[in-house]
């Protein structure tokens, strides 16, 4: 996993609520197996129409938005299905931070894992940001986002934080303490995890 | 402690944990499927590249897998991936792997409990949300994401941040024609589908003491509509029966202490329960039967972990007997031996009279895969549990929920029917 860096980018609004991961990714796409380019198949249905062209009226269809990398949606995003295939295609499309007022679980802790950062916002501050899409600062470090007119502070677990800061997913930071992991075994009657690789 | 704590508890080897505590629970089973095992596989091989070993599970004798998503294979990308997982069954060790065409398969969720893969009191996870079907068992099961599953495959353990629980109590017996189904429908739509993240949805109160242990299972897979971390029934001499009728022994039984406490509680009379339905495009969107509107019906659905169990199927058979359908119905029972106990008891008679297909066990169109997938501008009535846009096919395609008693209502006449105004 990639440390997270300060992201400079202007919002993608997604005014919608319980955006779910059937939306996010398709079932058809689920059984691809290549490790990467789900980013394609990113919102698919509402991206393009039954002949495979652009549908107009959606906002990841319209060029300003190209390069974003924030996108900022409703309540209880990511619910329904825990594939994480929907972290997958929205990370490949180029999203690295997503806001909302409320996450679904499984998907939000899906994010950790994937160097996402989801950012938990009250819902009258993201309803400014669905309007206010200039270019926007997000510094992890010191949980701001910087709008060329304030600075919004969000909160974020401490842990979760430092995973992201540092780059490591669980697997990564399990094998952090390995010599400890060790050590306890050693004294422990049970046989040893680690020392069966 | 109520039963969530105390199992987080007993996982964690702690004497005592309360909500928001961060434990590191020991995982007593683990499940992956025709999806989350060839997700598992790409987190696995991302792993390796970095150095880290993956050759070795924790423990192969915890871990079991279902072909159930993509089975039978409609095309050969589905047909690679049931190779794929059959050669990591191989390749660990995982003895537990059931099989499409090869006896014993279905549903993951309804083989949890078909065939006691999982025990009350159990710390149990799977790379699919609604494994917290299997809370009804009384254990704590939930779903986890495919980096998730792979951590536990390799350490046996996960950490969960203890949840707050909402105790739902259920007054009294279910009326007749009322079913699990509609129940958990009516508590999805009054406290919507984010009502329950990050916390569990506890049951309890003499109706759900009164229901079978297949209405609980309904009740909690759904749980997962709500955003519920996981669903969750007291275990009892149900579902001791239930468990030791398919060949488990040595229960450990955890119930919450008389003093446990709850976020929230929330009380329904049973009574005052009707059939109900989710209309499109959300679970939450609900109504009762006799109030939905009168839309002219393509397809009857009668499958998937949610709607598709031994009761299920006795439900709808039912309301079909002597019976005809007036539109495409659809009938896959969630197991092979569900599938069978319908055939030795005269159930499948019954769907092919009534012009009913029967088809093989398979998640099938509940997740818009194949086997029935809906054309646009279809209208259907299925007993699965999700309707968003596209969810069973065509995007413009239309789900509304139900359970299997108005589903088959609703078979016969070609609209929404509640099973008590059938003639």
């Amino acid at each position: 996993m990639e440390p997270f860096k300060n992201i400079q980018s202007i919002i993608t609004p997604l005014d919608k609520v319980n955006v779910d991961t059937d939306q996010i990714i398709p079932k058809q796409f689920l059984k691809l197996v290549q490790k990467s380019g789900f980013g394609k198949f990113l919102f698919y249905n509402w991206r393009f129409d039954e002949t495979e062209n652009k549908r107009s009226d959606f906002v990841l269809n319209d060029s300003k938005y190209e390069n974003s990398h924030i996108l900022v949606s409703g309540d209880n995003f990511g619910c329904g299905s825990s594939r994480e295939h929907a972290v997958w295609a929205l990370q490949d499309y180029g999203f690295s931070v997503i806001i909302a007022p409320s996450f679904a679980d499984i998907f939000f802790s899906n994010c950790f894992k994937n160097g996402i950062l989801p950012i938990t916002l009250d819902q009258e501050i993201v309803e400014t940001l669905f309007i206010e899409t200039d270019s926007v600062e997000i510094d992890l470090e010191n949980q701001i986002i910087v709008t060329p007119s304030r600075t919004i502070p969000f909160t974020i677990d401490s842990h979760k934080k430092k995973i992201l800061l540092e780059g490591l997913d669980d697997i990564a930071q399990t094998f952090q303490l390995e010599n400890k992991i060790i050590e306890f075994e050693e004294n422990s009657t049970v046989p040893s995890v680690l020392k069966s690789f | 402690m109520n039963i969530v704590e105390k199992i987080l508890a007993r996982g964690s080897g702690k004497s005592s944990v309360s909500p928001d505590d961060v434990v590191f629970a020991n995982v007593d089973k683990v499940m992956v499927h025709d999806v989350s095992g060839p997700g598992v596989l790409k987190v696995f091989d991302k792993l390796k590249k970095q150095g880290i070993p993956v050759d070795k599970l924790w423990d192969p004798t915890k871990v079991w897998v279902a072909e159930d998503h993509f089975v039978p294979s409609a095309e050969k990308v589905s047909a690679e991936n049931v190779v794929k997982l059959s050669n990591f069954t191989k390749n660990y060790g995982i003895e537990k792997h059931f099989k499409y065409g090869m006896g014993q398969y279905g549903i993951c969720h309804t083989l949890s409990h078909e065939e006691a893969m999982v025990m009350p009191g159990d710390v149990y996870v799977g790379g699919d949300s609604h494994t917290n079907t299997t809370g009804a068992l009384g254990a704590f099961a939930c779903g986890l994401g495919h980096t998730d599953i792979a951590y536990v495959l390799l350490n046996g353990k996960i950490w969960f941040k203890v949840p707050e629980t909402i105790l739902f109590k259920l007054n009294g017996k279910l009326p007749e024609h009322v079913m699990a189904k509609d129940v958990i429908l009516k508590i999805i739509g009054d406290i919507g589908t984010d009502g329950g993240n990050y916390r569990t949805m506890q049951f309890g109160g003499s109706g759900i003491e009164e229901m079978s242990v297949e209405s609980r299972l309904t009740m909690c897979n759904m749980t997962t509509e709500a955003g519920a971390k996981n669903g969750i029934v007291e275990p009892d001499q149900k579902v001791i029966d239930y468990l030791s009728s398919r060949g488990a022994t040595n229960f450990n039984l955890i119930t919450g202490d008389p003093d446990a406490e709850y976020d929230e509680v929330i009380e329904y009379e049973s009574s005052e329960l009707e059939p109900t339905i989710a209309k499109p495009f959300s679970p939450e969107n609900i109504t009762v039967v006799r109030e939905a509107p009168s839309v002219e019906l393509d397809k009857s659905y009668i499958g998937s972990c949610t709607g598709a169990k031994y009761e299920d199927l006795e439900a709808a058979a039912k309301i079909l007997k002597g019976r005809q359908v007036k539109i495409r119905t659809e009938i896959l029972p969630a197991a092979i031996s569900i599938y069978k106990r319908a055939m030795e008891n005269g159930l499948l008679k019954i769907f092919l009279d009534a012009g009913v297909t029967v088809g093989p066990p398979t998640c099938g169109a509940c997740c818009g895969a194949h086997m029935g997938v809906l054309a646009k501008d279809e209208i259907c009535i299925s007993t699965t549990n999700r309707n968003f846009p596209g969810r069973m096919g065509h995007v413009e395609s239309q789900t509304y929920l139900s359970s299997p008693m108005v589903a088959a209502a609703s078979a016969v006449t070609g609209k929404i029917t509640d099973p008590r105004d059938l003639n």
